[in-house]
């Protein structure tokens, strides 16, 4: 038996940095808020502190700047993490993660790949409104050479971290602050190779098959529960990696299950749960499937600031767990 | 420091005359004639097959502009960091990079520097210290100061390069970079090739001042202003830049004004296609060339003749005319390329 060690998905994050810049002296992490103990949660407390501000880097606010400067150095024999406290705020990097990062290895030939993770937080409600919650992974998921990351669980938020950082190809890392207080135990760090990461079956069910990633996994588990009490099994399904998007575990569970509903923290039109569908329903029969698959997503508007319109934005368990038994019920004659 | 270029950089009908060789010897000399000599002849080359249409692709050509990659090469070492943009080929050339690879590239073929993968516009040699070009206006800017600072961060004494043009000033991208690289004491040195045209838009419509390096001086950047025609004045300014880069004084910044004969992209002259560019200044900078003013300067010294000068022009000829029949015969990647170099070798899922 291996020892096991209380973590949350924040504590485990930062577990993950600590594993990084212990073991590894090519890793350094750069970005905005990182001296501050209020941007990142705690994700990266007192790091740099404890490895030097070498190391962490506190930075001006300049979001291209920095992660081109990763990107950069990622061509340049290091390993490092760029953070950006919120996906909004990292918009104006993406000409280094889509136009440079993403396309380094195809447009030169495969001799070269910036190792470079850049972590975008999604930090939304609390009436912060449009520009403080976006959840974009759906965007980033759409370009070619781009690994996204989108850890659910405690395990996850440190084995993926360090997997990320420890790949060749840059790597698009999304966690969401509404996990950081999730708490598991976790076996000591084993190293894993991302390219191998894929969807993983979380719970096991018969019924119906729902899909989730980051925070809608956690949601999709405690629509399960819920709907075990009606009598409904279902079959729990985490993205993990959204690109490259390997569909083969959601297309045997619904050749199982017959039915599926993906949740999702993005906006409906072009998003993941769209894409998810498309993979399962051109992979399974039309006579395999015993109802139409569902996707549970955010409407497609801006966050609201107003706490009102903030409750019906994001999906709620309850709607989640009422569409599902609808899915489930007999088909009325 | 003024608001304008000083003294008579931007006049054209100006600075005609040999270049101040300021006692450098022929050993010196004759490589960087040779570094222009080969770019000049290389991208002559390129423009006729361009026209001939055996390139599929667009040629973003500096011919006339020679002198700068040339000068800031000559201090550079094959472990620095050099990034370039859309208008490159003199950048790698001037590293030592294989003609014959540059033209394979160009061609689209398995054996160029990026492996067919680029073309004109997406260059790598890493082996001579290339690490890219890309067409975004300023998209390596920022890489090259992580570059530079990771090779601080190694304990080297390796710099990077960054080159850009006037347009590129005018993106955001360079402003944070040298602010960031001033920060963090990068060692990068950002050479800004003005040739005074982005795409067909003349400086002086686009900028208030024609003087790049004003930048530089708003991001406590030391930074040289030269006459990018002048090939030893552009090594000469790019030793003190280099040198203090590399002893950890940080970035630098090196404004080279020069000109390109050629439209913004490929073979024609773009004779009046966007604003301020005529014949007659076409033919003025024609006779600021880096080649030529060095040439007649070496003559002037004693120690080169016209006759040394066409046999130098006619042995580079010879040599990258065979690179190029030889290019035209290389293969194509496999179709396989399309997919298996999405990812970094061996590690690909999905």
């Amino acid at each position: 038996m291996s020892q096991m060690t209380s973590y949350s998905y924040g504590t485990a994050m930062r577990a993950a940095f600590e594993y990084l810049l212990e073991n590894y002296p090519e890793v350094f992490i750069i970005g905005q808020g990182l001296w501050s103990p209020w941007y990142v949660g705690n994700t990266m407390t007192e790091l740099e502190k404890k490895f030097g501000k070498e190391r962490v880097i506190d930075t001006p606010v300049s979001e291209l700047a920095c992660t081109g400067a990763a990107v950069g150095a990622g061509l340049s024999d290091m390993k490092p993490i760029v953070v950006h406290p919120r996906l909004d705020f990292m918009l104006y990097g993406l000409d280094a993660v889509v136009n440079q990062a993403a396309k380094w290895s195809h447009m030169f030939g495969g001799q070269a790949s910036p190792n470079v993770t850049i972590r975008g937080i999604i930090n939304r409600g609390g009436e912060q409104g449009a520009q403080h919650s976006q959840a974009l992974h759906a965007w980033f998921a759409h370009i070619p050479g781009l690994r996204v990351v989108t850890p659910a669980t405690v395990a996850d938020a440190r084995d993926l971290m360090i997997a990320s950082v420890l790949s060749p190809s840059p790597v698009m890392f999304i966690d969401d602050r509404w996990l950081y207080d999730l708490e598991d135990e976790l076996p000591p760090v084993q190293e894993l190779d991302l390219a191998t990461i894929g969807p993983a079956r979380l719970k096991e069910g018969d019924d119906v098959t729902i899909v989730g990633s980051g925070y809608s996994t956690q949601l999709a588990l405690e629509a399960a529960d819920a709907l075990a009490d009606r009598g409904i099994s279902a079959d729990v399904v985490d993205l993990r990696v959204l690109n490259p998007f390997d569909p083969a575990e959601i297309v045997a569970s619904v050749r199982r299950t017959g039915r599926l509903i993906v949740l999702d923290g993005g906006w409906r039109t072009c998003g993941m749960a769209g894409e998810v569908i498309a993979s399962v329903t051109e992979r399974v029969a039309p006579s395999e499937l015993k109802a139409s698959p569902l996707r549970v997503t955010l409407p497609d508007a801006p966050a609201p600031t107003s706490r009102v319109l903030e409750a019906v934005y994001y999906p709620r368990l309850e709607d989640i767990v009422a569409a599902a038994s609808d899915l489930c019920a007999p088909a009325s004659a | 420091m003024e608001g304008q270029l000083p003294g008579v950089l931007a006049d054209p009908t100006q600075l005609h005359e040999p270049i101040d060789l300021r006692g450098t010897t022929l050993e010196v000399l004759e490589p960087l004639m040779r570094g222009m000599v080969t770019i000049r002849i290389a991208e002559r080359i390129l423009a006729k097959a361009r026209e001939d249409g055996l390139i599929g692709g667009p040629v973003h050509l500096g011919v006339g502009q020679e002198g700068v990659a040339v000068g800031v090469s000559a201090l550079l070492r094959k472990t620095d960091r050099i990034f370039g943009a859309h208008r490159s080929h003199s950048h790698v050339l001037a590293l030592g990079s294989s003609p014959r690879k540059l033209f394979a590239e160009i061609l689209g073929k398995d054996t160029g520097l990026s492996r067919g993968m680029g073309g004109s516009m997406h260059l790598w040699d890493e082996p001579n210290g290339f690490m890219g070009s890309v067409p975004i206006v300023a998209g390596t800017v920022p890489l090259a100061v992580g570059a530079a600072h990771a090779e601080r961060m190694k304990g080297t004494d390796n710099i990077g390069v960054s080159y850009l043009g006037d347009g590129a000033c005018e993106e955001g991208a360079v402003h944070e970079s040298m602010n960031l690289a001033r920060m963090l004491n990068a060692p990068v040195i950002f050479v800004v090739e003005n040739n005074l045209f982005s795409s067909h838009m003349f400086i002086d419509l686009r900028q208030p001042s024609n003087m790049t390096a004003r930048f530089a001086e708003a991001h406590r950047i030391p930074f040289e202003i030269v006459d990018g025609n002048d090939v030893l004045a552009v090594k000469e300014a790019s030793e003190r830049l280099v040198a203090a880069a590399r002893r950890g004084d940080g970035p630098g910044f090196l404004e080279a004004v020069t000109y390109r004969w050629y439209g913004h992209v490929d073979f024609r002259e773009d004779i009046d296609v966007g604003v301020a560019r005529s014949a007659k200044d076409v033919a003025n900078w024609r006779a600021r060339d880096p080649i030529g003013r060095l040439a007649r300067a070496m003559a002037a010294a004693g120690f080169w003749s016209e006759s040394d000068q066409q046999a130098l022009e006619g042995e580079v000829r010879l040599a990258l005319e065979s690179d190029w029949e030889e290019a035209l015969g290389d293969p194509y990647p496999e179709e396989s390329a399309l997919m298996d170099r999405v990812y970094s070798a061996g590690r690909t899922r999905g």
